[in-house]
């Protein structure tokens, strides 16, 4: 608002007071650029989530994001959910499996903690405690090894 | 090792980029400066070297940030002119094109070769010889830089990094990503599947009480 009566001060005759607007003027622009980069780089550390964390965000970390993140964050899922489904044929690519590429179908994981039942393709569930180790299919454990829920053990 | 989160980068040239962490980093450093026109109450912002009364008198020295000269030069130079710091005048080029690889570049400030490519931006006759002299210090530490990155595994590089600058400390990093995914590769650990560094430092934070 100063910068405003100034700047009808400045309109009506006072010309040395075009400074102190430029100024201020400058002090906007820059606050209004820190703000801007602040919340672009929230996105997307927001965006990096999705990829290698998975669809579904733990609660500690949404209750950190405000509504519009969330908001933003649905959209880039479905948008995502989308292209993967028109890629591959027609049940769709999941691009965010494999990052690495695979050796072998079965993998040998180890519980790094108390996860609770898990079920795989065949119909067998599986209790995940600390410090158990099982042989699973990898696809169906890659999103808890990223996750820190397992550990990938290389023979 | 593939990280999904790519932060903007810093500009080249005598750009910046507007919504680069490390641009706006950069652009908060000091530059001496001028008042060129008696300033009117702006005293309360640029400092107690300006004066005691409500306006700047012409002339008096100022320290102000990249940004604030940026915006107030204009090539009419009405309101501010603008010196060069000291690493970028003529004694501190000599010990540049001398030997640059044993000046320490963090301590002259930490974003040299940045702050040194938007000093450009303003009409200086010394422009020419400040942008040689920053080509010319880059290449010659370029060497160094690159041979410390690649052949440092596994050891504690915060004596070699301590004098690098910013743009520097990038490219080391760099290097030593490359070297640690190449030997991750040869001991046969590149197919492992990891936690991603996102994940685990969320891990690690405790967060707040939810309840409170």
């Amino acid at each position: 608002e100063r910068n405003q009566a100034d700047v009808s001060e400045a309109k009506s005759g006072r010309t040395d007071l075009i400074f102190l607007i430029r100024f201020r003027h400058c002090c906007l622009l820059r606050n209004q650029r820190c703000l801007l980069a602040y919340l672009y780089d929230r996105l997307l550390r927001i965006r990096a989530l999705r990829w290698e964390y998975g669809s579904v965000l733990p609660s500690t970390i949404q209750f950190h994001m405000s509504a519009e993140e969330v908001e933003w964050f649905n959209q880039y899922k479905k948008s995502l959910a989308t292209y993967m489904r028109s890629v591959g044929g027609e049940e769709g690519l999941d691009l965010t499996q494999d990052i690495k590429p695979p050796k072998s179908l079965y993998i040998e994981v180890r519980c790094l903690r108390d996860y609770g039942e898990f079920e795989i393709d065949d119909g067998t569930t599986i209790l995940l405690k600390k410090n158990s180790q099982h042989f699973l299919p990898r696809w169906k454990c890659e999103q808890l090894i990223r996750q820190g829920v397992l550990e990938h053990i290389l023979s | 090792m593939c990280e999904a989160y790519f932060p903007v980068d810093s500009g080249l040239g005598l750009e910046e980029n507007f919504l680069s962490l490390d641009d706006i980093l950069m652009s908060q450093e000091k530059l001496p400066g001028r008042a060129e026109s008696a300033l009117p109450r702006l005293a309360f912002a640029l400092g107690p070297a300006a004066g005691t009364g409500d306006s700047i008198p012409e002339g008096s020295k100022l320290e102000i940030p990249l940004w604030l000269a940026k915006g107030l030069h204009d090539s009419k130079r009405r309101i501010i002119s603008v010196e060069l710091p000291k690493i970028y005048k003529e004694a501190w080029r000599t010990v540049f094109s001398a030997d640059a690889s044993v000046v320490d570049l963090h301590k002259m400030g930490p974003y040299y070769y940045g702050f040194g490519s938007q000093l450009l931006n303003f009409d200086n006759p010394e422009n020419p010889e400040i942008a040689q002299t920053i080509l010319q210090t880059f290449i010659s530490r370029f060497r160094g830089i690159m041979d410390s990155s690649q052949n440092a595994y596994n050891e504690d590089t915060s004596a070699l990094v301590a004098r690098l600058d910013e743009l520097e400390r990038a490219l080391f990093r760099a290097g030593q990503k490359g070297l640690n995914d190449f030997q991750c590769w040869e001991k046969g650990q590149a197919s492992q599947i990891t936690v991603s560094s996102l994940v685990q430092n969320y891990g690690k934070r405790k967060f707040a009480d939810m309840d409170g």
